[in-house]
């Protein structure tokens, strides 16, 4: 079943674009990656889902319900973390994370303090004396502590320390086990290629792409690495370029005979084709786009 | 309720400070008041003679030497101007401040819906209005006492009465403004409230002006016309009610459709 479904979901602000006929398909129990830069629509999408902003045009289901009809319903069983942590800052971490509790009408003591002591929350101390990793560990707790059917983070790892980011990943895939829902806003594609099943690409307010993380990194481009020669051999469409003293690296697209075909008579010393990384294929993407815009 | 009850416990400082600042200004006027008494036979008719400034704060309709109408002037401007900053500030911050401290995300992501928001912010609003109040009229009643003079219980009651009623007006229709903006409402808060107060200034002093005691509701309540009425202009208070009844309804439509920016 789907948990989170758009139709040609719209959002303008006046001229600029917000996001565009949105088509987007999200299944119960997924642990799902929503990808693309600083601009392209995410916080968009996942701010018109949870109804802080109205769709210019199209709809959306949550829990198979409307968005806007059944909008108060659908945030009882949804645990939202937002891109930047902002909460009344003369309040306490214990008081924040109480309201956030109370709001919900609901007792999740219990699971705040579990919750708490894995992320080491200070929660005596206010709102204004916490560092913003630490307003991040109190916007976990409140996006998690009432056991969500649906969890919406927003760029959730950002200024989060290594070691607390992998507690954190540990929480949402102990949680996804369970059953939660989990949809994964970032930038950070390792992120998304390590923790999730599927992911969709948005770009410039639309959708590029959704699929299986597994699909999406096995794509025709490879990342070619050839040792003794410092340019990329004549004739070979390649982006992502870096060469060095004695080696070029590139990620490439075309068949395989052409490259054997290019290759031949070359003095390379030593070389390596292997299967890009989600974080290339989505620059290989991009350049390629903008590459397309250019001319 | 537990919007509300979080609104009252995160303004509880504001609301003591301004009650106990207007309610230690006034239990001064007061305690002033048996010293000045006896000096008054000749301040009454110099105040009376001052031109456009006596008619600006209706000292031409009251007598000095009574404590109602020392009352109805001292302590109804200190109220009247400190009340009614209050009163603007309580309603201007309640939805714009959620936006300018960006907190208004989170409370919107919980399950509770605008309207039941707007109705428990307001609430909370008119209820810190409406305490502030209680505190200055105890504050002056206690001293009144301490001192060994006693208010026309009558006037006293009306006065209150229609303060009450101009504040929870200017904190309703500061609460209609606070939909719109999304910062600078503390400027505009406090704008607000002197702007209306020499609104009334202007129609006291002059008659080409008087249109605008339909739109400042310090026009009935002015202690000066209360006082020698014996009564509060009913129409004036109607127009007034319909006022803030027009802000908080323009509140609920604008906020309930409104884009919460990030």
């Amino acid at each position: 079943m789907s948990i989170i479904e758009t139709h040609r979901l719209t959002k303008k602000y006046g001229k600029y674009r917000g996001i565009t006929e949105l088509d987007l398909s999200i299944e119960e129990g997924e642990f799902f990656g929503f990808i693309g830069p600083n601009g392209a629509g995410k916080s968009t999408t996942i701010r018109t889902l949870l109804g802080l902003i109205k769709p210019t045009s199209g709809s959306a289901e949550i829990f198979g319900k409307d968005i806007i009809k059944a909008h108060r319903e659908i945030l009882a069983d949804i645990g939202y973390m937002p891109s930047e942590a902002n909460f009344y800052s003369t309040m306490t971490a214990e008081e924040i994370i109480k309201l956030s509790a109370r709001l919900r009408k609901r007792d999740c003591s219990a699971e705040a303090a579990r919750l708490c002591e894995r992320l080491g929350v200070d929660r005596k101390k206010r709102i204004e004396e916490l560092s913003l990793g630490n307003k991040k560990k109190v916007s976990i707790v409140c996006a998690l502590q009432h056991e969500p059917r649906l969890c919406i983070l927003d760029e959730p790892t950002s200024g989060l320390d290594p070691l607390m980011q992998k507690e954190f990943f540990d929480i949402l895939r102990e949680r996804n086990k369970k059953g939660s829902t989990i949809m994964l806003s970032s930038h950070i594609l390792s992120e998304i290629q390590k923790n999730c099943d599927r992911a969709a690409i948005i770009k410039e307010g639309r959708l590029t792409a959704l699929d299986s993380v597994e699909n999406l990194s096995r794509t025709a481009a490879k990342r070619v690495t050839l040792h003794g020669i410092s340019a990329v051999p004549g004739g070979l469409e390649a982006v992502d370029v870096n060469s060095a003293e004695g080696s070029v690296s590139f990620l490439y697209s075309g068949g395989i005979p052409k490259l054997i075909t290019a290759l031949a008579g070359l003095d390379i010393t030593d070389m390596t084709v292997t299967e890009p990384d989600l974080e290339e294929i989505f620059m290989h993407y991009y350049e390629k786009e903008k590459g397309g815009e250019r001319r | 309720m537990t919007v509300y009850a979080n609104e009252m416990k995160r303004s509880l400082k504001a609301l003591i400070i301004w009650s106990l600042a207007i309610g230690a200004m006034i239990m001064i006027c007061i305690a002033m008041f048996p010293d000045l008494k006896n000096e008054t036979e000749k301040m009454g008719s110099m105040f009376a003679n001052m031109g456009s400034f006596t008619d600006a704060f209706g000292m031409d309709k009251l007598d000095f030497g009574q404590l109602m109408g020392f009352y109805g002037i001292e302590c109804g401007n200190v109220l009247g101007i400190g009340g009614g900053m209050f009163a603007a500030l309580a309603g201007i911050s309640a939805l714009a401040n959620e936006e300018k401290e960006h907190t208004a995300e989170f409370l919107l992501t919980h399950p509770v819906s605008r309207a039941s928001v707007m109705i428990q912010k307001l609430t909370a609003a008119l209820t810190q209005v409406a305490v502030l109040n209680m505190f200055t009229v105890c504050a002056s009643l206690a001293t009144a006492a301490a001192v060994g003079e006693s208010f026309d219980k009558k006037q006293f009651v009306l006065i209150h009465a229609a303060f009450l009623v101009m504040q929870a007006e200017l904190c309703c229709i500061a609460f209609g403004i606070s939909a719109f903006i999304k910062r600078g409402s503390l400027g505009i808060g406090l704008g607000l409230a002197l702007a209306m107060y020499f609104m009334n200034l202007l129609c006291n002093m002059s008659s080409d002006a008087e249109f605008l005691k339909y739109v400042t509701p310090y026009a009935y309540a002015e202690p000066s016309d209360i006082i020698s009425e014996n009564a509060v202009d009913g129409a004036l208070m109607a127009v007034g009610c319909c006022l803030a009844a027009a802000g908080a309804v323009t509140a609920f439509i604008k906020y309930g459709k409104k884009d919460i920016s990030a």
